[in-house]
């Protein structure tokens, strides 16, 4: 069937069949493979997108189904080759290491800061439980987020190549027990 | 991982949608959110012919004031729930319930109408709904029927609902500053409850106890006759016969249905 | 001022945060134009003869190329065991499975369609007839041999290590306390997000292009090239970007040889993606060892002897798993002075997945056993676990220690990284915590959880001792190139490797490129595993760049008409300077204009290198219901220098989430029958970002002088230490209600039977 929707900015009219999930639209029709399918459940969240400003997996979604809609992805998120804010803070926080599931953790936490924009660190834990990652242990993309939401609006730049010391963020309700141990050995806490 | 071959129409209202499934009976389905039915498509557990989708229809979404009641359109999303002023103020339980239904993404396609007809009895919906002694509304070709939840949850993923109709919207009473509490044990925090528990105005429901969302009377009537938490919660297990996997074995998940309940019920007050 | 041991962000990140990786999936190349997709169609049941497999119907489905089963490719013969001298020779393995299938998801048919939609439409109606015959899941039952995998080999017995009838009963002669317990380290799924996949073309040449993500290229065409009857010349194997491997990527699967053979079968091009519901069952698992461990000391804390008894479950079809018990008995006693102690151990096949390698991949068994072994003797008798570990590590060393068990220790001070831990968790002030709780008789308990492990990396391949390959190029541009034999999946070499080469030839990072696992351009190499990369991989790195100098030294004493000696290079300017007369001078890239400038260096390492370290977990538990919530994981992973912070923090980060994984969530799970009750994401209970918290981590360095860098291997340590840890933790929060033990994972109903276990033992 005939199907008019918005990508990333761009109108778009093609002939899907019904069963089309949204995440193949976008990678086979529209060519845009940042969006990754790493699951069968809708448990994993490599293909999140935005639909409307929404965060979604594209993975349940049937292409049908956004019609008429927005949807952006990761690659429409960079403006003249500036990464996004939240493209620059995964950089800088190095939130990255495969890379597999970060399009979608990079789109689940546009989301997230759009509905929330100053979460505590519990808060993005929570708004990211739709996204698994193998690699990173959550810890860099967790302060990625932080560090997203602090920096607040603008700041496209991808910073000057060098990232202070990425100490661990702050562990929820932990035992009130300070760090100890001279800087140099504890790698902030 | 992909469904079978379906053909798609939106329903131009509901009922029109009614009318659809009146013609294409047992091949049809309804979509909303999708995120019940497409995950089960996906796996080829389901694979009907024809999806009629009812996802946009502006009557099926929204939560208004009736009287003594709130009236939530079917097609309104987890994540609008939970943020809706008037729900938060007036049924607490079921805007904290939507909001602990899987993850954002999900929450922001899921519907409360999807929710309910799926009839997961691990779910937090139609728990809630029981705990809250709400109904539903449903439009068929003869017209609309209201069913409460204790009555509309019928089997394991099952309901009252025919082939041919659609849930169109769910009804709770109003009750400000009423107190509630509701308790979910997971491993993980999208999971689906290996048990809950919700707690409202006397009435205790559970969730994964059974092959429906189940009333915890024994528990309710010794609330009623005056006993306190503990004492209420011990009964909360009875007459419940719980599957087993994985995560809990009977004797398992009948102790949590008890500290869950104590729980909810110690959070009520 | 070096740049080594800084936080250089990583190059590599722009286009993936952008355009994202460009995994096998997204490959876009003009041989793979009009590609066949490739579906596999899996047994249901755990062991069952094939009686009939019936592909017409699946035939005329829409779309569908063909349909071949084991019986088109029989010219392929089997599959042997790895290390078949070790292991029976007899366990071989089909591509496609013939007569007998041997656990759920083994793949039996193969279906190929113009679109991947079509695949799986026409996958389903491919009809076989199986004739169930009983699964062996149990591992008694496996031993037993009632019921064999193999019948024309007579045994489920995959390999032996160590003689079960030589141990020496008079081990524990003279200890005052012994203690015994059979732990199981559980079967987890390494669950890479990205999941296996394949696409193959063959040129008019008569030779294979496969794009197959994989942890060393040269060895996946190897395995690939074994499987077709192919001489690997005849094969290229090229990477594209790799979403995680964590020890199931390395070599190839009878999978990826499948969608090679049918590309040549139907002269066109084939591409495969396997589901995640595939991936879970059908890519190798990981650990599943059942243990014994049996330890005697005196009672003022002094461990005298150890025992270790190994079953592994090998899964169906002998692989990697299969023999890693050895690694497990080669670190048996960990960074312990245990003057008595013995492993041994068997792996049997199951009617189960096949078990493989996973991130430590041997090594995190031998730390689990001995850090839980370890504090059975602690709670046996009565000593803080802290104190018993500090009376039995081995002392500080420098030079090379070599242990009972044939490992050479190259540098280690495990007190240190004891003391270290436990002062950056303040663990008396923990102790307090834990005791007001226990006062109170709070519902929610604290545990401390304790580890303190050593562990062996970069140790040498089959083919001979460990080395790796690199070739530095810097162009008339000044730019550079480096070529490896490594292979990352996230580790950042692009970033790292430019580092070292930087650092050497005075070329900003960003001008420097990697390439890797294209095996027409890097013929040789060991891959990324073992973490070994750094350690021999990066060294090669630096060592060709510095050899590179050494060329263009000569190259510029030519146009500069001086001396060699008479120069110097400086990285400030990347250029060479007669010494004292900075103006005559000639840049590094202006060398590469008449020829071309660049050194293949092969670095060889002495041996294997053993990164060591300490870590405290706490945990805590809700007594009523069982539920663990992890609330600091402190780790102390000393490899020797730290190239860059940022990356090497990322790994530790990655490795502690896996071994916490392991410690309380995840865990794959069989039913008697052999059918996997956790093959989807939503049932395999994989850790999501809500059940850990942030790291604390803490520096510490020890150098190694096996490699110029003194670097050992980080990539595996966090998975290693923090697995017992979590799990120490676990039953030290019950220790005063009685429990000794639970079994990985510290699931709540786990927890919840040892609690009710220990209140009827104590009534």
């Amino acid at each position: 069937m005939l199907l008019k929707l918005n990508v990333n900015g761009q109108q778009r009219s093609d002939d899907v069949e019904p069963r089309l999930l949204l995440v193949h639209y976008l990678r086979e029709v529209c060519g845009l493979r940042a969006a990754n399918v790493g699951c069968d459940t809708t448990s994993c969240g490599a293909c999140t997108v935005l639909l409307d400003g929404k965060s979604v997996k594209s993975c349940t979604v049937l292409t049908v189904q956004a019609a008429g809609q927005q949807v952006t992805t990761a690659e429409g998120l960079a403006a003249d080759g500036e990464l996004h804010p939240v493209q620059a803070a995964f950089r800088r926080e190095h939130g990255l290491q495969c890379g597999f599931c970060t399009p979608g953790m990079v789109m689940a936490t546009v989301g997230l800061l759009a509905e929330n924009p100053e979460p505590t660190e519990d808060q993005v834990r929570e708004g990211l439980e739709g996204n698994l990652c193998r690699c990173t242990g959550y810890h860099n993309i967790v302060r990625a987020v932080l560090a997203a939401a602090a920096a607040g609006d603008p700041a496209t730049s991808a910073g000057s190549g060098r990232s202070g010391p990425s100490g661990p963020v702050r562990g929820r309700g932990a035992p009130a027990v300070g760090t100890s141990g001279p800087a140099s050995d504890a790698v902030g806490a | 991982m992909i469904p079978a071959p379906f053909d798609y129409l939106p329903a131009e209202s509901a009922a029109h949608a009614v009318e659809l499934l009146a013609r294409h009976g047992d091949d049809a389905k309804l979509l909303a959110g999708g995120h019940s039915l497409l995950p089960m498509m996906k796996l080829r557990l389901a694979a009907p012919a024809l999806l009629i989708d009812v996802g946009s229809l502006a009557e099926l979404a929204g939560v208004r004031a009736d009287g003594g009641e709130l009236v939530i359109g079917a097609a309104t999303c987890h994540a609008d729930l939970a943020a809706d002023e008037l729900t938060r103020a007036d049924a607490p339980l079921l805007a904290h319930a939507a909001a602990q239904v899987g993850d954002p993404q999900i929450r922001h396609r899921g519907t409360i109408g999807g929710s309910l007809a799926h009839a997961d009895p691990a779910a937090d919906l139609p728990m809630a709904l029981v705990a809250l002694g709400g109904s539903v509304e449903v439009l068929g070709p003869g017209g609309s029927r209201r069913e409460t939840a204790d009555d509309f949850f019928t089997g394991f993923f099952e309901t009252s609902l025919e082939p041919d109709e659609l849930l169109t919207a769910v009804r709770v009473p109003r009750n400000p500053g009423a107190g509630w509490g509701y308790q979910k044990f997971v491993r993980r925090a999208n999971d689906w409850a290996i048990v809950a528990a919700a707690a409202t105005g006397g009435r205790i429901a559970l969730a994964n106890m059974g092959p429906v969302p189940l009333r915890a009377h024994a528990a309710e009537r010794a609330l009623a006759a005056g006993a306190n938490a503990a004492q209420a919660a011990a009964l909360a297990a009875d007459g419940t016969s719980p599957g087993e996997d994985m995560h809990a074995d009977r004797g398992y998940r009948q102790h949590l249905a008890r500290v869950l309940t104590r729980r909810a019920l110690v959070q009520q007050d | 001022m070096s740049i080594l041991g800084t936080r250089v962000l990583r190059v590599e990140d722009p286009r993936f945060l952008t355009t994202g990786g460009v995994y096998t999936e997204d490959v876009q190349d003009e041989q793979l134009a009009g590609a066949g997709h490739v579906s596999f169609v899996r047994s249901p049941i755990a062991h069952a003869t094939i009686r009939r497999i019936d592909v017409r119907e699946a035939a005329a489905a829409p779309g569908v190329i063909a349909v071949f089963t084991g019986t088109d490719l029989a010219a392929l013969g089997t599959v042997p065991p790895m290390m078949p001298g070790l292991v029976n020779r007899g366990m071989r393995r089909p591509l496609l499975a013939t007569d007998v299938v041997r656990f759920v998801g083994e793949p039996v048919a193969v279906v190929v369609t113009d679109e991947p939609y079509q695949g799986e439409d026409a996958a389903e109606l491919v009809d076989v007839d199986y004739d169930p015959l009983p699964a062996v899941v149990d591992l008694a039952a496996a031993l037993s041999g009632q019921v064999l995998l193999f019948g024309e080999v007579g045994t489920n017995i995959a390999a032996n290590f160590g003689d079960q009838g030589a141990l020496d009963a008079r081990l524990f002669d003279g200890c005052d306390a012994v203690v015994q317990h059979t732990i199981i380290n559980q079967r987890v799924a390494p669950a890479p997000m990205e999941t296996r996949a394949a696409a193959a073309a063959w040129g008019q040449d008569g030779r294979l292009t496969a794009w197959i993500p994989n942890q060393g290229a040269q060895g996946t065409r190897a395995a690939l090239a074994s499987m077709l009857g192919l001489d690997a010349g005849q094969v290229r194997v090229i990477t594209p970007d790799v979403g995680g491997a964590f020890g199931a990527k390395f070599g190839a699967d009878p999978e990826h040889a499948v969608v090679a053979w049918v590309a040549k079968r139907l002269n066109r091009p084939a591409r495969w993606t396997e589901t995640r519901s595939e991936n879970l069952i059908a890519m190798t698992h990981g650990r599943a060892q059942q243990q014994t461990v049996t330890i005697g000391g005196t009672r003022d804390g002094a461990v005298l002897a150890y025992r270790l008894e190994i079953l592994q479950d090998a899964g169906a079809y002998p692989r990697a798993g299969a023999i890693l018990p050895l690694l497990t008995i080669l670190m048996a006693p960990g960074p312990y002075a245990i003057p008595r102690a013995e492993a041994v151990g068997r792996s049997v096949v199951t009617t189960t997945t096949p078990v493989g390698a996973y991130r430590g991949a041997g090594r995190p068994e031998a730390t689990a056993a001995v850090e839980r072994a370890i504090d059975l003797f602690a709670a046996e008798i009565g000593m803080d676990p802290a104190a018993v570990r500090r009376r039995n590590l081995l002392p500080p060393f420098t030079e090379p220690h070599a242990t009972a068990f044939g490992a050479l220790y190259d540098s280690g001070d495990y007190a240190a990284a004891l003391d270290k831990v436990l002062a950056v968790a303040d663990y008396d002030e923990l102790r307090r915590q834990q005791a007001g709780r226990r006062d109170r008789g709070d519902t929610v308990q604290l545990g401390i959880g304790l580890s303190c492990y050593v562990e062996i990396t970069g140790a040498g391949e089959e083919a001979g001792d460990p080395h790796e390959n690199a070739t530095v190029e810097v162009h008339p541009d000044g730019t550079a190139t480096i070529l490896t034999g490594t292979s990352p999946h996230g580790q950042g070499h692009a970033t790292a490797w430019a580092m070292l080469a930087s650092d050497e030839l005075g070329i900003p990072v960003e001008k420097i490129a990697l390439k890797w696992g294209d095996t027409d351009l890097v013929p040789e190499g060991g891959g990324t595993g073992g973490s070994r990369s750094l350690q021999q991989g990066g060294a090669a790195v630096r060592q060709a760049s510095q050899e590179l100098i050494g060329v263009a030294r000569q190259r510029a004493a030519d146009v500069l008409e001086a001396s060699p000696a008479d120069l110097r290079f400086d990285p400030a300017r990347s250029a060479f300077e007669i010494a004292g007369d900075p103006d005559a001078a000639v840049p590094l890239a202006a060398l590469a204009e008449e020829e071309r400038l660049l050194v293949r260096a092969v670095f060889s390492a002495p041996g294997a290198t053993y990164p060591f370290g300490a870590h405290v977990a706490v945990v805590e538990v809700d007594t009523e219901t069982g539920k663990v919530v992890l609330r600091r994981l402190v780790a102390v992973d000393d490899a020797g220098f730290v190239l860059n912070p940022l990356l090497a923090e990322g790994q530790r980060h990655g490795g502690l989430a896996q071994g916490a994984a392991q410690a309380f969530l995840e865990e794959v799970v069989y039913d008697p029958e052999g059918n996997p009750l956790t093959a989807s994401l939503a049932d395999y209970p994989f850790l999501s970002a809500t059940e850990v918290p942030g790291f604390e981590l803490v520096d510490m360095q020890t150098p190694t002088s096996y490699n110029p860098l003194g670097a050992k291997g980080i990539g595996e340590a966090g998975s290693i230490g923090s697995t017992p840890a979590v799990q120490n933790a676990v039953v030290d929060a019950l220790a005063h209600l009685g429990v000794r033990h639970i079994d990985l994972p510290a699931s709540p109903q786990r927890v919840w039977q040892a609690l009710q276990a220990a209140r009827t033992e104590n009534a």
